[in-house]
């Protein structure tokens, strides 16, 4: 592990049973991810890139090895200090948004400061600040369903980016949007990436999301090839 | 933003939904509310009636007279404080259906028997004794029917007739009296028996029954098998009794009002039990998706847990609340109908936080699975559903 590494795997293994099946998603993974990198993750479907995304997210723990982020061990912590990690280190973005839809779009980007101790007056700047990067400064007071899915994906990345952490996780970030709107997406998270130093990790199908990112890796059957990409 | 304003706005994101399970804890708790105020008023007229208060009544029924006499000998028996006898007048105020509980009674001795339940100011007293058209009221009679002190008014009496064959007799209200406590029942009027003997058609030197106040309790056996041996084999015989049980058997003549209210409840609140359980668990199975986001985001389970159970116990507090100042509304309004069987409703506190006791029960009951079911819930299961 290098100082400018973020994420470390080390011999990560993943299987899980289902019915009597009993499935082996990775065995002997290892992969390192450095600070500033925009990562894109491809591969096709059951290769066990989502499953990939969601350890990395603190979301699912491995079977076997270790994860080491940011010179700490993830594995081995606890559901509870699991959810502690995300809320510190991770912000989330999803394929379908997931915002909260009897909450506005401010509301929406304020959720991850709940986790948190800062005052309302520096709540309510951030939301500003965030709402702003992503352009929708006028829309605060919007609900979800009065926004295009183009808009509920922008507060979807300032509800990610608001607390400010290190790594950002997309699934599909750009799965349910047309063309213009995905390209919008991406140089937004192009942006965050370059300008601010969010590691970035994406999920994706669509190769032409992927020329975004920094590289790709492509996963199947639980093992990657890397290929660099230009940005 | 906070969890409470997360809980409110779960809550009441379906308003459709979130006002029809609000209503229907509203209507279990006006529901018992009300019933159980009846009820608790209803037993604290037995309560509130002294132990060392007896009656006296024909032993045929209590619509039987007994002859006047009854009382200079009840009187004389050792052990009794005060004797007062008392007459059903069956009146009215200007219509039929505005019935006034009115008794013809021995102006001398009411006091006496009755005085540490109604109060009323001496001097008011001394005027009601002099005046033999007098009549004291209570104080809720008084609200009722705008009556003042020095008000003449008539009261018909749809049992008796005046020698001139008049229905109507004219009083003077030289007295408002109030209860010693607000469950004390001030719909009463009184005036003096002898200006009913004298006026009156038939019937007369009898009393309808005699109120009794010994000296102790302690003596009441003694005293009701006197007086009832007194008259034993007589064309009057009597049927000496406490207060409380002549006001018990009075009021289970209406008929087992405790079952009925009971069952009503129980029944209001199981019903209730089913569909504001079956409704926050549905909503909370549509919202798997967004639990599993918000565990996602860095919520600790144990957070959601009490944010599902909070939605839950607001939704039971908030439409028990409602349920409470309405049935309020109801009881005083009950309170103020003179012709109502129990003394004044009202919602005592002991009611009140058997009420929010139950509301905490009820948010528990239908919000513990859904919060366990939240507080489990795995964020890949939850995230898959949309």
């Amino acid at each position: 592990m290098t100082d400018d590494s973020l994420y470390d795997l080390k011999n990560v293994s993943k299987s899980f049973v289902k019915g009597k099946e009993h499935i082996r998603v990775f065995d002997g993974l290892n992969m390192s991810i450095k600070r500033g990198d925009f990562l894109a993750i491809m591969g096709p479907s059951g290769s066990g890139k989502t499953t990939l995304l969601n350890m990395l997210g603190g979301v699912d723990q491995p079977s076997g090895g270790e994860v080491w982020f940011d010179g700490a061990r993830v594995d081995t912590l606890s559901e509870s200090q699991l959810a502690r990690w995300r809320a510190n280190n991770v912000g989330f973005i999803f394929q379908f948004y997931n915002l909260m839809p009897m909450l506005n779009a401010a509301r929406n980007v304020e959720l991850p400061l709940l986790l948190t101790h800062l005052s309302k007056k520096q709540r309510k700047k951030s939301i500003e600040t965030a709402l702003e990067l992503v352009g929708l400064s006028d829309r605060a007071k919007h609900m979800p369903s009065e926004m295009s899915g183009g808009q509920q994906q922008r507060v979807a990345i300032a509800r990610a980016i608001v607390s400010d952490p290190k790594l950002l996780l997309c699934d599909e970030p750009t799965g349910d949007l047309d063309r213009q709107t995905a390209d919008e997406i991406l140089e937004m998270l192009q942006l965050l990436n370059r300008e601010f130093g969010k590691t970035i990790i994406m999920v994706t199908h669509d190769p032409e999301a992927a020329k975004y990112a920094k590289r790709t890796l492509h996963l199947d059957k639980g093992e990657f090839v890397e290929r660099e990409l230009v940005a | 933003m906070n969890d409470l304003y997360l809980v409110y706005k779960n809550l009441t994101r379906k308003p459709l939904r979130f006002f029809l399970t609000l209503f229907s804890i509203f209507i279990a708790f006006m529901i018992y509310g009300t019933l159980t105020a009846f009820e608790t008023a209803r037993n604290s007229s037995v309560e509130l009636s002294a132990d060392d208060r007896l009656m006296t009544l024909n032993k045929i029924n209590f619509t039987q007279p007994l002859p006047i006499s009854y009382v200079r000998k009840v009187e004389g028996i050792k052990g009794i404080k005060a004797v007062v006898h008392m007459n059903w007048f069956g009146g009215y105020y200007q219509d039929p259906s505005n019935q006034v509980q009115t008794f013809a009674v021995d102006q001398t001795k009411l006091f006496d028997v009755y005085g540490e339940d109604m109060l009323l100011p001496d001097d008011q007293f001394q005027a009601w004794l002099k005046n033999r058209q007098g009549l004291i009221v209570g104080r809720a009679i008084a609200k009722k029917n705008g009556w003042k002190l020095g008000d003449r008014i008539p009261l018909n009496s749809n049992i008796f007739t005046q020698k001139n064959g008049s229905t109507a007799w004219e009083f003077d209200i030289e007295g408002i009296y109030t209860g010693s406590s607000p469950q004390i029942d001030t719909n009463g009027v009184y005036f003096h028996y002898d200006y009913f003997n004298k006026t009156k058609s038939f019937g007369g030197d009898y009393i309808g029954w005699m109120g009794i106040r010994t000296e102790d309790p302690a003596l009441n056996e003694r005293i009701i098998k006197a007086i009832d041996d007194m008259f034993v084999n007589s064309p009057w015989e009597t049927e000496t009794m406490p207060e409380k049980v002549f006001i018990k058997g009075f009021l289970e003549q209406l008929g087992n009002i405790s079952l009925m209210i009971n069952s009503v409840v129980s029944a209001a609140f199981f019903i209730i039990l089913v569909i504001v359980g079956f409704s926050m668990a549905l909503a909370i199975q549509e919202r798997t998706n967004e639990i599993g986001v918000m565990k996602t985001l860095g919520f600790q389970s144990l957070r959601i847990f009490k944010m599902v159970l909070g939605e839950s116990m607001l939704l039971a507090f908030l439409g028990g609340i409602l349920g409470l100042l309405v049935a309020n509304v109801i009881a005083d309004f009950l309170a103020q109908a003179p012709q109502f069987p129990v003394p004044d409703i009202i919602l005592k506190w002991s009611i009140i936080f058997n009420a929010l006791g139950l509301m905490a029960l009820l948010g528990l009951v239908t919000g513990i699975v859904p919060a366990v079911n939240a507080l489990r819930l795995n964020i890949i299961t939850a995230l898959s559903k949309r």
